[in-house]
């Protein structure tokens, strides 16, 4: 399905990379792995400068008026015809999923905005399905775990693909974790605003974590990673917390 | 629901409940079962269509809910039931006092029912001066510890067996024992005195069928077919959107409510009480009492959230809530708690008291997932949240961040200047605001050594372009 609004017209595809918030302020080595993925896997990367938030956080605490501005401004920015790569399954739900119905007044920017969703790929989907990356294969060492972040999975339905990209890393033992697809707690703002409750939730997820066996966990979304890394911190454990794109880059042959 | 002024304060309750080892372990244990008891019961069915069609079902009757119960008013009293029309809980406890007390009840019995516990009838019927005797198992233990259900399907879902052992012990002054089936045997025994002598029976309906006026329970126990066939008076109460158009379409609600419940294919039992004992019938009340209750269903009905009126109370979207798994139903402080709580208490009893229970979510989608009659719960979660946002029931603070979130969101240059604004705060601000502490700061090693700047990315990438 995704190859076909996808057509490759050169030896270059060129994708526009839109970084999140979240890498961009925490997590750079992951913006920065996730564009060598793409380079090596023979794209070119257009960074959008004017990039920002995708407004995911205002949407999620009611506030829609300012998730619109958020909206409107991401349209702007990343205007064009190019896929859109995120390494977010959560915010790619937003520009994806979300946005669309943001517009329900504005007949031009709800054509704009479903145009747009068309375009939008969380990171391991266009890995699998356009960059065929899992055929290359990777290599690497150790055990690796996986939690299932609930936007990626619900609202984008990708459930195989991170998987397959596990599974292809050479010298890699993937151990599934039990109740892979249950919230860790992270929520965006719910993980400061109710700190008691996503804290038990994020200490149940290490617990799985623990019990897979496995020396690190990996996932899409830094939301949930950042708070399972908090519960990590908390219990001094040494799991280690890896991005999918810094997982899949280190091991780039 | 009792209009409160305060709100509730749900973080304070959810905080204490985490620390509730008692509740922990009570919760870890049943919500699990219950949930992986559904996942096993639907495995092999086609879960999609039926739940679509039940859904479809209950939106029809939804568009014409009025005439629905009009017809189920006409058809009950055709059989021999006696209907009353409540517009509100003030309205449904007096009606109810008011049978008892015509025909001078001194003992009821009840079988389960959350719209007596929305009305609050039994604090009510106690004032009267009545005894009202809970005789579901679940609702009998946590009438002993003077307690509301914790859970609309397993009232007494909170407490551990060892926890029932005891307040069994110190209430009937019996030797301690945490033996479920010996508890229930006791408990049989105590109930079995109250059945016989109660001269009336209160229950609830899983639904109402309008177009034979039948009203339509599901029980496990046994005690519901006796609460409503021993006395011979029964009182059922009900709201409005527990509607059906008629019993064929029974069938569908049969094979996706009790799986989702409790995992069951079938309860144990299923009664379909059509008016009054008459005839050649053998059991059957001599007098039945059907109270439709509105409490605010109409009002939900007009406006956009309607769609939680769908809602047949099977609690699967609790059973898989990650946040009502961990805390339980009372930090809710609601009738209704989990995700169709939310949703129902806060249209039900205004935003004002319950607009705190909109962040007992982080709407991860596993509620949606299971509702047998495709409730858009998260959808309706994030909505509520617009509303709260709209009527300013969110803390200036946040407003104020959202604010400057919707400044900076418009330019990259102002948004960088907040990420390092925020940078410099964070590690200071995280003294003062604790959970600020959970996000990653440079105080950490292992973070310093990776590079933890803001915007490092970006200068990264366009020096490389």
């Amino acid at each position: 399905m995704f190859q076909e609004r996808i057509s490759f017209t050169g030896d270059i595809m060129r994708v526009q990379f839109f970084s999140t918030c979240l890498v961009d302020t925490f997590y750079p080595q992951t913006g920065e792995a996730a564009v060598k993925l793409l380079r090596d896997f023979g794209c070119e990367v257009v960074y959008p400068r004017g990039q920002t938030c995708c407004g995911k956080p205002a949407d999620s605490g009611g506030y829609e008026r300012e998730a619109r501005v958020a909206a409107k401004h991401f349209i702007k920015v990343f205007s064009g015809s190019d896929p859109i790569v995120v390494p977010s399954g959560s915010c790619a739900s937003m520009v994806k999923n979300h946005y669309p119905t943001l517009f329900n007044n504005d007949e031009y920017l709800k054509t704009k905005a479903t145009e747009l969703a068309q375009r939008v790929y969380e990171l391991s989907q266009f890995l699998v399905h356009v960059l065929k990356a899992h055929e290359h294969g990777f290599q690497g060492q150790g055990s690796v775990t996986y939690h299932s972040s609930c936007q990626l999975t619900r609202e984008l339905g990708v459930r195989e693909e991170p998987l397959t990209l596990i599974r292809s890393i050479k010298g890699v033992e993937f151990k599934p974790m039990l109740y892979a697809d249950r919230c860790c707690g992270f929520g965006g703002v719910f993980m400061l605003k109710q700190p008691e409750i996503s804290m038990a939730l994020a200490d149940d997820k290490l617990d799985t974590i623990i019990a897979s066996g496995a020396d690190t966990v990996t996932g899409c979304d830094h939301g949930c990673l950042m708070n399972i890394e908090d519960a990590v911190r908390r219990r001094g454990s040494d799991i280690k917390v890896k991005h999918l794109a810094v997982l899949l880059a280190e091991g780039l042959q | 629901m009792n209009a409160r002024r305060r709100s509730i304060p749900f973080r304070v309750n959810a905080a204490m409940a985490v620390r509730n080892e008692n509740l922990r372990e009570a919760m870890r244990n049943a919500a699990e079962v219950f949930a992986r008891k559904r996942t096993e019961a639907f495995s092999s069915t086609p879960f999609d269509e039926w739940r679509q069609e039940a859904s479809e079902i209950k939106l029809a009757v939804l568009k014409d809910l009025a005439g629905h119960v009009d017809n189920f008013a006409v058809n009950a009293t055709r059989a021999g039931a006696i209907v009353y029309r409540a517009k509100d809980s003030i309205e449904a406890r007096a009606i109810v006092g008011g049978i008892l007390r015509d025909r001078h009840v001194q003992k009821v019995i009840k079988s389960k029912s959350m719209v007596t516990e929305e009305i609050g009838l039994n604090g009510y019927l106690e004032d009267l001066g009545l005894e009202v005797v809970e005789t579901d198992l679940g609702e009998f233990i946590i009438q002993l510890a003077h307690e509301h259900p914790s859970h609309i399907i397993v009232p007494a879902i909170h407490r551990t067996r060892r926890e029932v052992g005891r307040i069994f012990a110190s209430q009937f002054g019996i030797d301690y024992c945490e033996d479920p089936f010996v508890l229930t045997k006791i408990a049989r025994n105590i109930l079995r005195d109250h059945f016989l002598s109660a001269q009336a029976g209160i229950s609830g309906a899983n639904f109402a069928v309008s177009e034979s006026g039948s009203v339509v329970i599901f029980t496990n126990e046994g005690n519901g077919r006796m609460v409503t066939t021993l006395p011979p008076i029964h009182i059922v109460v009900l709201t409005i959107e527990k509607m059906l158009p008629n019993l064929a379409t029974l069938p569908k609600f049969m094979r996706v409510l009790p799986r989702s419940a409790t995992g069951q294919g079938l309860t144990s039992y299923v009664s379909i009480i059509t008016g009054k004992r008459k005839g050649l019938d053998t059991t059957g009340a001599r007098e039945v009492h059907v109270v439709l209750l509105d409490n605010g269903r109409s009002k939900v009905l007009q406006g956009e959230f309607f769609e939680i009126l769908k809602c047949i109370r099977c609690g699967a979207c609790m059973n898989v809530c990650p946040v009502y798994r961990l805390i339980g139903g009372h930090a809710y402080e609601s009738t209704y708690p989990g995700p169709m709580g939310i949703i129902l208490s806060t249209l039900l009893s205004g935003m004002t008291a319950t607009y705190s229970l909109l962040d007992a979510t982080t709407l991860c989608g596993a509620c949606a997932e299971v509702c047998p009659v495709m409730v858009p719960l998260p959808g309706l979660l994030r909505s509520l949240r617009e509303t709260r946002v709209a009527r300013g029931f969110t803390p200036l603070t946040e407003r104020g961040a959202m604010i400057a979130f919707a400044l900076a969101v418009r330019s990259q240059p102002v948004f960088r200047l907040m990420q390092t604004l925020f940078h410099t705060a964070l590690p200071g601000a995280s003294k003062f605001v604790r959970p600020l502490g959970r996000l990653p700061h440079c105080r950490d090693d292992h973070l310093m050594s990776i590079g933890c700047k803001p915007y490092k990315f970006v200068d990264d990438f366009s020096k490389r372009k």
